[in-house]
């Protein structure tokens, strides 16, 4: 249950949160999350079903705010900005940190609209092919896509659906990507495909990751942050980090049992 | 030696067996279900039947530019109720669709779990329910006998109000069958809930909501009692309309002719049908035919839409 915030990264600091409780009405999903998410690295949440993982990546471009029970208790820090202040717009927050989700959920637009969806919410006024090619040319999918930018997005496969998520987070030009399990509605390949990808994004931008793979997580992360989950008397289950480290250490040499446990596949 | 010839007599045959209570009864019941929808056929085959044959008879490019003959003359037509019923429905339409669709947004989208969107639904299910001839009552209390007169805008309010039910109903389910992923990928992006509804989930939900607006005009189009003392009855041409096309105004009929009298099909199959005049029954069927053809291109065009989505 300690959290090893103190001796995390030097490098400069993307979220921080402190003490933060997430709850559901009376129902509390995650307790005590204080960690410190550096910045242009991959951090991934790992953990069994129902800890609570998703929930606090849910946290950081406040998606959770969609849904009307939801509150917290804690803070969580932006680069120093409190994200929770009362005066946070949560459509800007989301307009700096993008998100990838489980399911590929391209719109039913052509390729390039949905590249163009987010850039023309913002007023971009710049060129917006050129705009396009480097979203999608980040995201790996150009040379798949190239001669076929006026067709469905929805017709491509589950694979490249997902990269074209991601390029399309990439288009707004984002400080942070958030993928929750972008992975686990995917085959092998294109997985591989996409971890490949993140070790390029890494380069621009931060990265948090839910995965429930942990071949996954070892492959492709810098940090990790290993997730547990305990019931009360009265059943509820509440989630909590029960340890974040390197993720070297997290996979080689971990302190608790439990980690232990999950990353050698004895539960989970 | 014993245990095999044991084992094969306890293995029933499996042949079939005509003869058996099971396979009759299931003959039987298979019969009755093939006869009851034959049945339930006929009416709507004859309806059909009835108006095609008679109504064919007297149908001719003719009765669309000709007014109604006047008691005991022959020949004549319905040209300016064919004109009536379509700008009827029109206002009717430019009235509920806004609302309609406004509406239905307001629920699906912004609403919730309120207390205010409870009563819309509930509220929108009571109208729906309401008899036609009530709606009919009600717009001729609010328009004509306000305005002094009976008019094609009374009419289409009335259809309005008739329409209203189906087209917020339709919507909202149509807005509530969008996938909630693309709402969740455009609020992460950056989009607003007004952007959302206004880029993603409208335009995903026009065809059924396209549908929807088509079934509700498709009843409109038919319905009697809404018009029968708001739109009236008028045996002339609106003013700004004529068979001759010079004396046509688009102006004129829109801020006179739409107030009014004005005929609609359905008004004149119900006068003429029961009229003891030989000219006039017989333009009652071509009426009739030509009423059930509108609502029959609806259908089609519906389902061509329904089909482009797919």
């Amino acid at each position: 249950m300690m959290t090893e915030a103190q001796t995390l990264p030097q490098t400069e600091t993307v979220f921080r949160t402190q003490d933060l409780n997430i709850y559901y009405g009376s129902f509390l999903a995650v307790k005590d999350v204080s960690i410190e998410i550096p910045k242009n690295k991959i951090t991934a949440f790992i953990g069994p079903s129902g800890c609570g993982k998703s929930t606090v990546l849910r946290c950081f471009n406040r998606l959770n705010d969609l849904i009307k029970s939801f509150h917290i208790e804690g803070k969580i820090y932006y680069h120093n900005q409190d994200l929770y202040a009362s005066d946070i717009d949560p459509v800007e927050v989301r307009r700096q940190i993008g998100m990838v989700f489980q399911q590929p959920n391209p719109f039913p637009k052509s390729i390039y609209d949905n590249i163009a969806f987010g850039p023309r919410l913002l007023g971009y006024k710049g060129d917006m092919d050129e705009l396009v090619e480097r979203s999608l040319k980040q995201a790996a999918l150009w040379d798949d896509v190239k001669d076929k930018l006026r067709e469905m997005g929805t017709a491509l496969s589950g694979g490249q659906q997902q990269r074209l998520c991601i390029a399309r987070a990439i288009a707004v030009q984002p400080d942070v990507i958030l993928m929750d399990e972008p992975c686990s509605a995917l085959d092998p390949i294109s997985t591989l495909k996409v971890e490949d990808l993140l070790q390029e994004l890494k380069e621009r931008y931060t990265i948090v990751i839910v995965t429930h793979n942990m071949q996954q997580a070892s492959r492709a992360s810098d940090r990790t942050a290993f997730f547990n989950v305990e019931a009360n008397e009265k059943g509820q289950r509440t989630g909590y980090i029960v340890e974040y480290d390197r993720t070297e250490v997290i996979f080689q040499s971990p302190r608790h049992a439990a980690t232990q446990e999950y990353v050698s596949g004895r539960f989970g | 030696m014993n245990s095999p010839e044991l084992a094969a007599s306890t293995i029933r045959s499996m042949k079939r067996s005509p003869s058996s209570p099971r396979t009759l009864f299931s003959s039987i019941m298979t019969a009755v279900a093939f006869l009851c929808a034959a049945l339930a056929l006929i009416p709507l085959t004859a309806v059909i039947y009835y108006v095609l044959v008679n109504g064919l008879a007297s149908l001719s490019p003719s009765v669309f530019l000709t007014l109604p003959p006047a008691p005991g003359l022959t020949g004549g037509g319905f040209g300016n109720a064919f004109l009536g019923t379509l700008s009827t429905v029109m206002i009717a339409a430019f009235i509920s669709i806004p609302f309609g669709i406004l509406g239905a947004i307001y629920l699906a989208e912004f609403g919730g779990d309120s207390k205010l969107t409870e009563w819309i639904n509930f509220f929108t299910n009571v109208l729906s329910g309401v008899p036609s001839i009530v709606v009919g009552a009600f717009a001729y209390a609010a328009v004509v006998l306000r305005t002094g007169r009976f008019s094609a805008v009374a009419g289409g309010i009335a259809l309005a109000v008739l329409m209203l039910p189906t087209i917020v109903r339709t919507a909202t389910e149509a807005l509530e069958a969008v996938p909630k992923e693309y709402r969740q990928a455009a609020i992460g992006l950056g989009a607003t809930r007004f952007q959302t509804t206004l880029k993603i989930v409208l335009p995903s939900a026009i065809p059924a909501i396209v549908t929807g607006i088509m079934l509700a005009i498709a009843r409109a189009a038919g319905e009697t009692a809404p018009v029968l003392f708001t739109a009236s009855f008028n045996r002339f041409w609106n003013s700004g309309l004529s068979l001759n096309p010079v004396n046509v105004n688009p102006f004129t009929y829109l801020t006179q002719g739409v107030w009014e009298p004005t005929a609609t099909m359905s008004r004149l199959v119900f006068d003429f049908a029961t009229a003891p005049y030989k000219a006039q029954q017989e333009l009652a069927w071509a009426g009739a035919l030509v009423l059930v053809t509108l609502v029959l291109i609806t259908s089609v065009l519906t389902r061509f839409v329904i089909r482009r989505k797919r």
